[in-house]
């Protein structure tokens, strides 16, 4: 059945969601977010001048790093629970 | 008796007032002028009906001339009164339902005319969202206003379209209803999602919001329900010819629509801006608009044999 292959549904979104909010999450900072050149320090930009798309991308990934930390650690083990028993 | 009456109109008019202003806002009036003006008075209607009727003749008259019966019904309204303006201001936080009032404030003028721009956007001349007072004006009053109600039935009809092609195939099972619905879904989230991610990235500032780019995301079930419907009838030529149609009807609708959203003031008049920044922002707009043409074949070109 060709419909049920590419069928993607929420349930699959979701775990794409969180994979991908881990694979950021995990991501070190000194190993290496500063060894190619995305560490804090490396951010700074004027006041006035609009950010640039890097600058912007490290904003992000410091956002998650430091929002997620904490709701991925519950997130994660629901889900391996879920796994392990419906999975 | 008379004291009863007054003091519970007394009660309850500020909180009628602080409701409509809070809730509802000014502009309500002017988006849904025959139903608020109704939806409010059955309203007051509702939070005076304990207090009114009962007051005026029933048997429990003597329970009610009671001044400790007064104080308690007077309390208790006013706790149901604050009860029910908790859950209102929660849900309005998390579901911003005075917003997505907006998006349904349509009429059948705007939804044919807007249909008709959906299918043939070459002829339409001015496409600024007009303002009114810092606020933009509802779709009822306005075709280039961004509206959820097509958006919302389109989605449900393909759905519907989507089952009736596979019928015609006997590939048939309701639970594909349920994996249709859901796969559509999932790349409307992908495809918001994405959006919202590169306007953050470009840095756009833009008056945009979350519900506005569904809308504009949605508009493209039209064209692909328009192709299916004529796939159905006419055969996969059809099929074909009138996807096409559609998809740079809706190319030519996104852009000039989202050209006015994201580009500085001089690029949309059509002068020629310098810098990288500009250009980012041309490329994302060409993207969002040509990405709605892959869409509509992903999601179609299975149900057609």
């Amino acid at each position: 059945r060709r419909i049920h292959n590419m069928a993607f549904t929420l349930y699959s979104l979701i775990q794409a969601a969180i994979l991908c909010v881990n694979a950021v999450a995990v991501l070190h900072e000194e190993r290496f977010l500063s060894k190619i050149g995305w560490g804090v320090d490396q951010s700074v930009g004027g006041f006035g001048d609009e950010p640039g798309i890097k600058v912007q991308l490290m904003t992000l990934v410091r956002s998650v790093r430091t929002v997620m930390r904490v709701p991925l650690i519950a997130v994660n083990s629901v889900c391996i629970v879920l796994l392990l028993l419906f999975g | 008796m008379d004291y009863t009456a007054t003091q519970s109109g007394f009660r309850q008019q500020p909180n009628m007032r602080l409701r409509n202003t809070s809730v509802d806002g000014p502009g309500d009036s002017q988006l849904f002028e025959d139903t608020s003006g109704a939806a409010s008075g059955a309203q007051a209607g509702y939070s005076n009906q304990p207090a009114v009727p009962q007051a005026a003749g029933f048997p429990a008259q003597s329970i009610l001339s009671d001044p400790m019966s007064n104080l308690a019904m007077a309390y208790g309204s006013s706790l149901a009164s604050q009860g029910r303006e908790m859950v209102d201001k929660n849900l309005d936080r998390f579901i911003p339902i005075s917003k997505l009032k907006y998006y349904f404030a349509v009429d059948t003028v705007y939804v044919g005319k807007k249909l008709g721009l959906l299918v043939f956007p070459y002829m339409h001349e001015n496409w600024e969202v007009s303002y009114q007072q810092d606020t933009p004006v509802a779709p009822r009053f306005d075709v280039n206003a961004p509206d959820l109600y097509i958006p919302a039935m389109g989605f449900i009809t393909y759905v519907l379209v989507a089952g009736l092609a596979l019928g015609t195939q006997n590939k048939f099972s309701p639970e594909l209803l349920g994996v249709q619905a859901s796969s559509a879904l999932v790349w409307l989230i992908m495809e918001v999602l994405a959006v919202l991610l590169s306007l953050y990235l470009v840095t756009v500032n833009t008056d945009l919001t979350t519900i506005d780019l569904l809308a504009f995301s949605g508009y493209k079930y039209v064209g692909m329900i328009i192709g299916v419907v004529a796939g159905l009838m006419f055969g996969r030529p059809a099929y074909y010819l009138s996807l096409l149609w559609c998809c740079v009807a809706i190319f030519v609708f996104m852009i000039r629509t989202l050209r006015l959203k994201l580009l500085s003031e001089a690029a949309a008049e059509g002068r020629l801006v310098r810098g990288t920044r500009n250009q980012l922002r041309m490329y994302l707009t060409m993207s969002i608009a040509a990405a709605q043409p892959i869409f509509m074949y992903w999601l179609t070109y299975h149900l057609i044999r």
